[in-house]
């Protein structure tokens, strides 16, 4: 069609290709990374800062996992397994085990996220296939703004408003009620607590589940909610049915991402958990976090090896989010397989 | 004028067919302006006056048309002329559509649509449907065509859901080729087995009316013969209302063929009358490809 595209016999090869790529020639993925023959100077630079980044990335998480792992080595030598199994926190004696924040951090994360995950499915699924137009925008945007407020601000509600409400509205009667019976309700409601901890970090992450979880619900494909409408199923079995199942994978992704925050959060949760570094069946007793331990301590961190302790639970800290991610990621993988091909 | 037109061409339409007979006796006063009721029966859907606007466009404008039961009905016409509009107005599934509104009514069997106490879940399992995309849900065969009857409560005990699965599998020309993986995910089958599947699954609740919106559109010819074929054999049970773009097909399937043209109706009648001698200049300009 385009005689130019056309070119004579014995042009040389050396024609710029972004001047004339002949229609089903390399395609775009060509373009970026060019091979030996083709691409001027321009595709050439771009290519190589793309390459450039790619490779920074790796490679940043590979000196940071150095870094930390060079740090940790003395306590991970003077320890060994030890310090994941030991609840020993004793900076004076020099005796250092991490089991009571490994306990707080998963425990508080898990916590949350199991508060979180219905109230922001249920709150999605409000906005997305109940609410009319004129409610659902407000409520939407004022959830998404719950995920611009810093965390410290979180932690200051959380330690005015939060702990308050929970020592004298819910944890004391529960503990005088239940106190004898359940262990979890447990002892003396101090307010400060892994159920303070918990609560303020599902209020954290509820903004991104629900998000994501939206997101993936308006997602579905119009032409499953109308097989489903046009069997005669109500709308209410519509979304449980089909809609939800068919969004579970994004949803599951949602709950990782909150999980990931809720892992790794530490200006609130300090705030309001109690820093205390004791394994307790109780939620109404103090916990103590890996995050929070790390931002407590570092400062006043003396000596060599207790130094060196915290850089291992920093280490421990980042394995065990890499873990969660890849578990996770795992089970999307088999929920989303499972419906497909 | 293109309404007087219509009407003027339905009362020919209605006087000159030979097969008439009596309109049943339940159906309410306007006698049937447009089509023919079937030899040995009522009316499965009819339209009155029906017109239907998405915002301020109208996509449909004074509908009457009447649908034989146990007959195949094609709707053909240009794209945009309002076939799916129409369509997808006899089960309400433009109800989902915010903003759109309507007026006029159309009938199922006498009792109107659209009046505010209709139990729309129960209109739809009455009225079933197959879209143009073959669209199973992401589950086992089995669980594609049980998913009907369970929402319906049709069956209670797992052997009678069986039963039902293959009737409705064996009446979709699908069972031979499905019997052996019915556990296994839908969207592994292909494309013609994809929507052959959805006929099925729309057979499971025994609807009277059956709506198929362009069905074999994105099918293989094999695969579209097969449709063909199946709508054939259907016919005796269900009644069946088709929308293509595929003039041969609409031929070969049907019994009865209306023309759309920019939301109007422009003819109804048999079939072999629309296609050799159609009334309307505009029908024989789209069917002899003139435009369309
Ligand atoms: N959801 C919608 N919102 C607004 N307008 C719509 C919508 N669906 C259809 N329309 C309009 O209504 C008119 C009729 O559309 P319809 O889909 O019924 O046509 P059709 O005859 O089925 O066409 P096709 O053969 O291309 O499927 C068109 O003008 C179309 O643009
Ligand atoms: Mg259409």
């Amino acid at each position: 069609m385009n005689p130019k595209a056309d070119p004579p016999v014995g042009i040389p090869e050396a024609t710029p290709a972004s001047v004339s790529a002949p229609p089903g020639g390399p395609g775009p993925f060509r373009r970026l990374f060019p091979s030996r023959q083709r691409g001027n100077v321009q595709d050439q630079v771009y290519g190589f800062a793309l390459k450039g980044f790619g490779i920074l990335l790796p490679v940043l998480f590979l000196f940071m996992v150095h870094r930390i792992g060079t740090s940790a080595w003395p306590a991970i030598q003077t320890f060994g397994w030890g310090f994941i199994t030991s609840q020993e926190w004793n900076p004076v004696l020099r005796d250092f085990g991490a089991l009571p924040f490994i306990f707080g951090t998963i425990v508080s994360s898990f916590l949350a996220l199991a508060i979180a995950v219905p109230l922001a499915v249920g709150l999605a699924i409000f906005l997305t296939e109940l609410a009319p137009r004129w409610l659902a925008g407000p409520v939407a945007f004022a959830t998404e703004l719950l995920a611009a407020i810093p965390s410290v601000v979180y932690g200051l509600w959380g330690i005015f408003v939060l702990v308050p409400f929970l020592r004298f509205t819910i944890q004391e009667p529960l503990s005088r009620r239940f106190g004898d019976t359940i262990p979890f309700f447990e002892g003396p409601a101090y307010g400060f607590s892994m159920m303070s901890g918990a609560v303020i970090l599902s209020i954290m992450i509820i903004p991104f589940i629900s998000a994501v979880t939206r997101e993936v619900l308006v997602a579905v494909p119009r032409e499953q909610r109308e097989a489903a409408l046009a069997l005669g199923a109500t709308r209410w079995e519509m979304t449980w049915q089909v809609a939800l199942p068919y969004a579970a994978p994004g949803i599951m992704g949602g709950a990782i991402l909150g999980l990931g925050r809720a892992l790794g959060e530490t200006m609130a949760i300090t705030m309001v958990i109690g820093n205390r570094p004791d394994i307790s069946a109780s939620l109404f007793a103090p916990g103590y976090t890996m995050a929070s331990v790390l931002a407590n301590e570092f400062t006043e961190a003396t000596g060599a090896l207790y130094l060196s302790a915290l850089m291992e639970i920093a280490l421990l800290l980042f394995g065990i989010t890499i873990l969660v991610n890849i578990a996770a990621q795992f089970l999307v993988w088999r929920v989303s397989r499972r419906g497909g091909s | 004028m293109i309404m007087e037109k219509l009407s003027d061409a339905g009362e020919r339409t209605v006087g000159q067919s030979p097969v008439r007979s009596s309109p049943s006796g339940n159906r309410p006063a306007p006698p049937p302006r447009t089509g023919e009721p079937a030899p040995d029966g009522g009316l499965a859907v009819a339209a009155r006056d029906f017109s239907f606007w998405y915002g301020k466009t109208q996509a449909l404008d004074s509908i009457t048309l009447d649908v034989p039961v146990r007959r195949v009905s094609a709707l053909i016409g240009p794209s945009g002329c309002g076939k799916s509009t129409f369509l997808r107005s006899i089960n309400r599934m433009n109800d989902l559509i915010p903003d759109t509104r309507h007026e006029g009514e159309i009938l199922l069997d006498g009792s109107a649509v659209y009046s505010s106490g209709r139990d729309v879940v129960e209109l739809r399992k009455r009225v079933g449907m197959v879209f143009q995309k073959s669209n199973p849900f992401p589950k086992s065969i089995y669980e594609n065509v049980a998913y009907g009857p369970r929402v319906n409560r049709l069956v209670s005990s797992r052997g009678d859901m069986d039963a039902l699965v293959e009737e409705s599998l064996r009446q979709a020309a699908l069972w031979d080729e499905v019997k052996d993986r019915l556990d296994r995910s839908a969207l592994g089958l292909s494309g013609g087995q994809q929507q052959r599947l959805c006929i099925a699954r729309a057979l499971a609740v025994s609807p009277e009316v059956i709506l198929m919106d362009e069905p074999a559109s994105a099918l293989d010819p094999i695969a579209t013969q097969k449709i063909e074929e199946l709508i054939h054999e259907l016919k005796d049970r269900y009644t069946i209302l088709i929308v293509t773009h595929n003039m041969q097909q609409a031929a070969r399937v049907s019994d009865f063929t209306a023309f759309f043209f920019m939301g109007r109706l422009i003819e109804i009648g048999k079939t072999e009358e629309i296609f050799t001698n159609p009334r309307q200049e505009q029908t024989e300009a789209y069917i002899t490809g003139r435009f369309g």
